[in-house]
């Protein structure tokens, strides 16, 4: 946006690259999707007779689609870097006058990225779930779900339009909704799961809308033809695409002024918790912004508003993260965070696209790990969420510590673990382009520091809270094995910045460009891991050296707001819920009394004027006749006026 | 003889009917005074069948006697019933077909 | 085959089965369900096997039509015919009609239309004035005489009004008689047009033969005036706001599968009127009261959507959901383009699906427990988990998910409306919102939380219920993922209704003109 050299929109075009016709195994994309769409069907319809190999069923159709992916992924290192776009043309599913679509998946460096973070964060989580819902009558459904899951998200990450995009971005939705609301027979948990649906409804009207502007001015939905056609269209009608998708992003990624569904969203099972709200489906805003490249390159206000959209989120959920006792909801609060730090840095443009999908897949291991560690004590803890009651728990269960500590050490940003590279990136981009995005980013690295730390000591450390009767223990090896995977990724995920290799690999789709530095990049970087460790030591000094309540504490002004999502859910009630309910409750009131009063009104009004006329059929045969001449001789009078 | 005399018969015997239809409760009576009515007619339809010199009015007259004919059988009929079921012949007495 | 009647047979199986099923003995009930059902098969074979016969590349022009003189001093005949809409119209009625009669099999045995003692109706009577209804739709469906639609369009009244005023609920003489009350009035408006159409038209033999009156020019102010009694008519019956109230009655009390008779089929012959006689035989009056109709839908769907959602009864909810439905069914036929009308065509097919599937299942679980109140109901996703499992697809389909039919058929209307009236558009968008409201907020007090009391023992579905359950679910998959088929035969009858209304779709301003060119 501020970067003097936006390109002139003739640039842009040619930025686009080849898409070639699938050939090989790019033939086999539908099946990706195909295979945990049978699973989810199979599951699903299969009843109580698959009980026994349902679980087995999920995880192999999962496993499938990554061996898929990760072939692809091969075949395309082997190919030059303008030969990595693949496109397979299904059916065709729409006709009528100028909208015409087909269903066709697009293999590309952008989507290939995703379908290796889903398929294979998603196995792991599959096989983690094997064992955490082992207990649960109703396991084979869960599976059901997720593998509805990763079908419908991969047919969002690889879907060649707009409008295919949407099934699956309303799939994610659907498959969020049932997981949130998996044990549904808790009321909250369905109030939350039905939050969360309509909430993200509410974005998808943007993201519809967005498709209407675009069809309105290109007449078309494809990706392909619409980043073709873009470059034509004026400014204004850019900026408003821009901004309607972010609309959309804006509500799948629980970004600020649409986050507050993503804490309640917790209800649902952890590892949903992993894999949906904080690996895989939250990211597909930032996904379907930098997918958009073409669109933002071409507006700098669309971006402006995007990369503040992003600095408002990762302050205010890092501040909803360090008040939070659930230790659920505080790593809620963090993933709002990092992903305002994706949509950030997707807002700085192509200075800042590779960032923003490399923090996304660098936070996709480390949160998953995170939360399924926060699984595993929750495991040990009798399902037990409240911090508070932690405490101490390294020495009971060191596999869980271990892994959560890799995976906080990644988060909060200490070199050389994956999330430094990643978020330093994104910290140095922002800077590059405005002080201000740069300072947010900043403080919310220190904040980030400072919640975490006070997560992991006030679960590993510091002294014990637990209830009487609770003893904790490790989790069983299927729980931890996907646990150390993940741990590996938060340690080594730096590796993809190496060469600038992640940068080089998505310049194709999103293009690059290296900012101007505003200050050194080694003060930078020494600035915020000063930060980091101010934020560090502030939570030892709070929670190691001095004593956690068990209780929670009357807390300031400050954590009273962040403890309750800093009024976000109240302003919604005041504002849209109960203004809502009113119209609602006034509008059947006037169907009924009003409308339908009106209509038996004038249907009451006709019979009582019939009843008071009968009245005149007295029986009297006489009187009958009286009228009868009365009538004759009126008429003849009225002849004979007429005559004179 | 002036034809206008026919017409003052004819009205005078029509009032007589009216006047008997409207003020008489005995059903035989009412039922004469019906029939006195149609003789009027009667009487102006011939009258100015003869006036105009065709002889349209004495056919209608034909059919009103036909009718005539037809309403003292379907009407004694009645009356003779209501007499019996009811032991009276006064029109005021049935009522019932009201609202 | 090529002159073999298959419109007119079409209509006479049902009426067949319904004479057939008349005869039987009042204690056969269960044969009367049988004859009915495999007339309704077989009248689903008949209009199968006019596909064979109907080419659809060619859907633009009638097909598949008898013309026979009927009171020619009057210029009446009798005339059928089919394009590519009508068609599909006919291919709703008689793929919905089995699956209606096999879900009101139990209907009169048990739960609050049980018809015990001796004032009860007979299931002969019930089955035969459901084939009759599907005969008398499937005719308005195929109507080229607008005479003979307006005979059948009050005719069907009856059967309708002995349905609901004989078998309906507790309120069933009043909603009987509102229903007959609006549609007669609708009526009367459309018999005024009909005759006037006689004086003001070209009269002769023909004279209220379709394709004779398309090119007719009956004056701007003549057929401005003609357009709003037919309209009204047809906004009656739809239903539009402010002509809506008799719906949620009427659907309220009549049994489950007479709703979906009612809203799933009848109130089709409504918007069905409006594309296939308001629009082709007054094109400039249609141009002219667009606008203000486009507004009259708009508020259909966000009044009726928001209705729904502070509804307490669970038919209610649906019908107000229905209303929303024909409020988007109306704005894409008058926005005119060529998306907006496809759409609105292919929303009547998918909205009859979606609301069978949600008022059917809903109605197997009233029948169980024997209340319409939402309040009634709680947790029974514990018990059967089945029956809330189709129910909440059934919920999905009808607040349009992507993937399920209703979803491509809104969307449609939608992007049509937009690219003629973007205000309108805005508009109508906010009903997607509303949808996912009516349909959650039912299935999360009936469905989830704690199991309350009365529900325990809320038996699951039970295999005449699936077979139910099955075709409207397989049909809103399919249609949802492969709607070509239908869209194929959609398309060249709204291209000739759109010509006749003399519009074109509004040119997106900076097109992809390779690319499009590429495709075709």
């Amino acid at each position: 946006m501020m970067i003097p050299t936006s390109e002139a929109p003739a640039g842009a075009a040619e930025q686009l690259q080849n898409i070639g016709e699938a050939t090989g195994v790019f033939n086999l994309t539908w099946l990706m999707i195909a295979l945990p769409l049978f699973g989810a069907l199979v599951l699903l319809c299969g009843g109580k007779r698959t009980d026994s190999w349902g679980h087995i069923l999920g995880c192999l159709t999962v496993l499938g689609s990554f061996l898929i992916g990760a072939i692809q992924f091969l075949t395309l290192l082997g190919k030059d870097a303008d030969e990595r776009a693949y496109n397979q043309h299904l059916y065709d599913w729409l006709d009528s006058g100028n909208l015409q679509l087909g269903v066709g998946f697009q293999v590309d460096q952008l989507s290939i990225c995703f379908v290796l973070l889903i398929t294979f964060v998603g196995f792991l989580i599959h096989l983690y779930s094997v064992e955490y819902m082992a207990h649960d009558l109703r396991r084979r459904r869960f599976f059901g779900y997720l593998n509805l899951f990763i079908s419908a998200m991969l047919l969002l990450v690889l879907a060649d339009s707009y409008l295919l995009l949407f099934v699956g971005w309303e799939g994610v939705g659907l498959a969020s909704y049932l997981l949130i609301g998996f044990w549904q027979h808790v009321p909250d948990y369905a109030t939350a799961a039905k939050k969360a649906f309509v909430m993200n409804r509410v974005g998808d009207i943007g993201l519809l809308v967005a498709m209407f502007f675009m069809f309105d001015q290109f007449g078309s939905l494809a990706f392909d033809e619409v980043f073709e056609a873009v470059p034509g269209a004026s400014d204004g009608w850019v900026t408003a695409i821009g901004l309607m998708l972010l609309l959309g992003a804006v509500g799948k990624s629980a970004q600020f002024p649409l986050q507050a569904w993503l804490l309640d969203a917790m209800a649902g099972p952890t590892p949903v918790s992993a894999l949906i709200h904080a690996a895989t489906m939250v990211t597909a805003g930032v996904y379907l912004i930098v997918r958009s490249a073409p669109i933002y390159n071409l507006s700098d206000t669309a971006q402006l508003v995007v990369a503040i959209v992003g600095a408002i989120t990762l302050v205010i959920g890092a501040l909803i993260g360090t008040a939070k006792d659930d230790i659920k909801k505080a790593l809620a609060a963090s993933t709002m965070s990092q992903i305002g730090y994706m949509v950030l840095a997707a807002g700085l443009g192509p200075a800042g696209y590779a960032f923003a999908i490399f923090h996304l897949l660098t936070h996709g291991f480390f949160k998953a790990g995170l939360f399924l560690s926060a699984g595993s004590v929750m495991h040990g803890m009798h399902d037990d969420t409240d911090m508070r009651r932690y405490g101490a728990l390294r020495a009971a269960m060191p596999i869980t510590y271990a892994c959560f500590g890799l995976g906080f050490l990644a988060i909060i940003g200490i070199p050389p673990f994956a999330g430094f590279w990643s978020k330093d990136k994104i910290i140095e981009a922002a800077f590059n382009d405005n002080i201000a995005l740069g300072l947010c980013a900043l403080i919310g690295a220190g904040i980030t520091a400072f919640y975490m730390s006070r997560v992991m000591i006030m679960t590993f450390f510091s002294d014990k809270r637990w209830d009487s009767g609770v003893h904790p223990h490790e989790s069983p090896k299927l729980m931890t094995l996907p646990l150390i995977v993940l741990a590996g990724g938060a340690v080594l995920g730096g590796g993809l910045l190496i060469n600038d290799g992640i940068v080089t690999w998505l310049e194709p789709v999103v293009g690059h460009e290296e900012a101007h530095h505003r200050m050194p990049v080694w003060a930078l970087t020494a600035l915020t891991l000063f930060v980091i460790v101010v934020g560090v030591a502030a939570a030892l000094k709070m929670y190691q050296f001095s004593p956690v309540a068990r209780t929670q504490p009357q807390g300031g002004v400050l954590v009273h707001a962040a403890r309750h999502d800093l009024y976000q859910d109240t302003v919604n009630e005041a504002v849209l819920m109960r203004p809502g309910q009113w119209a609602t409750r006034f509008l059947v009131w006037l169907d009924h009394r009003g409308l339908d009063n009106l209509v038996n009104g004038l249907a009451a009004l006709l019979g009582g004027t019939a009843g008071r006329l009968r009245r005149v059929q007295a029986g009297f045969v006489r009187s009958y006749a009286l009228t009868m001449f009365g009538g004759a001789a009126l008429t003849v009078l009225a002849v004979l006026v007429v005559r004179l | 003889m002036n034809p206008a005399n026919y017409l003052y018969l004819s009205a005078l015997l029509f009032t007589i009917g009216a006047a008997g239809v409207l003020m008489r409760r005995n059903a035989i009576i009412v039922f004469m005074c019906v029939e006195l009515m149609l003789n009027a007619a009667n009487l102006t339809f011939v009258t100015f069948a003869r006036q105009h010199g065709n002889l349209e009015g004495q056919i209608i007259a034909l059919f009103v006697m036909v009718v005539a004919a037809a309403e003292v059988v379907v009407g004694l009929a009645i009356i003779v019933t209501m007499q019996r079921t009811r032991r009276s012949a006064s029109v005021d007495d049935a009522h019932l077909l009201k609202y | 085959m090529e002159d073999f009647p298959f419109m007119t047979v079409a209509m006479c199986v049902p009426l067949a089965g319904a004479a057939l099923a008349g005869l039987t003995q009042r204690s056969q009930a269960e044969l009367a369900r049988r004859i009915a059902l495999v007339a309704s098969l077989v009248t689903l074979g008949v209009v199968l096997l006019a596909a064979t016969e109907f080419n659809s590349d060619n859907g633009s022009t009638y097909q598949l039509v008898e013309n026979h003189n009927w009171i020619s001093s009057f210029g009446v005949s009798y005339a059928l015919g089919v394009d590519g809409i009508g068609y599909v119209m006919v291919l709703l009625t008689a793929v919905l009609m089995p699956i209606i009669l096999l879900a009101s099999w139990r209907d009169l045995d048990e739960g609050e239309h049980a018809q015990t003692g001796p004032g009860g109706g007979t299931t002969q009577l019930y089955v035969s004035m459901m084939l009759v209804l599907e005969a008398m739709s499937i005719g308005q469906f195929a109507a080229l005489d607008v005479f003979l639609f307006y005979v059948l369009f009050e005719a069907m009244l009856i059967p309708m009004y002995i349905l609901i005023g004989r078998f309906g609920g507790p309120q069933r003489q009043y909603a009987a008689v509102k229903f007959l009350l609006y549609n007669l009035l609708g009526g009367l408006l459309m018999l005024v047009a009909v005759v006037w159409i006689n004086f003001a038209g070209p009269g002769g033999e023909k004279a209220y033969y379709l394709p004779n009156l398309v090119q007719y020019d009956f004056g701007t102010d003549t057929a401005r005036w003609l357009f709003l009694g037919f309209f009204v008519a047809f906004a009656i019956k739809a239903p539009l706001w402010p002509f809506h109230t008799w719906l949620p009655d009427a659907m309220a009390e009549a049994t489950p599968s007479n709703g979906v008779l009612l809203s799933g089929i009848l109130d089709k012959v409504g918007v069905f009127g409006m594309l296939h006689l308001c629009l082709p035989l007054f094109p400039e009056a249609a141009r002219h009261f667009a606008p203000a109709i486009v507004v009259l839908a708009l508020i259909s769907i966000l009044y009726g959507a928001m209705v729904a959602i502070g509804q307490t009864d669970l038919k209610r909810l649906i019908a107000y959901a229905s209303v929303s439905h024909f409020g988007f069914i109306v704005l894409g036929i008058f926005v005119m383009t060529s998306q907006g009308q496809s759409g609105a065509t292919l929303y009547m097919v998918n909205h009859g699906f979606a609301t069978a599937g949600l008022l059917l299942i809903a109605g197997f679980m009233m029948s169980r427990r024997g209340s319409r109140l939402i309040s009634s109901y709680g947790g029974v996703q514990k018990v059967a988990p089945v029956l809330a499992g189709s129910f909440l697809f059934a919920g999905l389909a009808n607040l349009s998910l992507p993937g399920l039919s209703p979803f491509i058929s809104e969307f449609m209307v939608l992007i049509g409306t937009f690219t003629r009236y973007p205000i309108a558009g805005y508009f109508a968008v906010a009903g997607v919102l509303l949808a996912a409201l009516y349909v959650l907020i039912a299935y999360q007090r009936t469905m989830t939380g704690e199991l309350t009391e009365g529900n325990e023992d809320t038996p699951d579905l039970k295999t005449r219920e699936l077979l139910v359950v099955t075709p409207v679910i397989a049909v809103i998959l399919a249609l949802g993922f492969f709607p070509k088929p239908l869209l194929d035969v959609i398309d060249p009858a709204v291209e000739r209704t759109l010509t006749q209304v003399e519009r074109t779709d509004p040119r997106p301003e900076h097109p992809v003109q390779v690319a499009a060119e590429e495709k075709k």
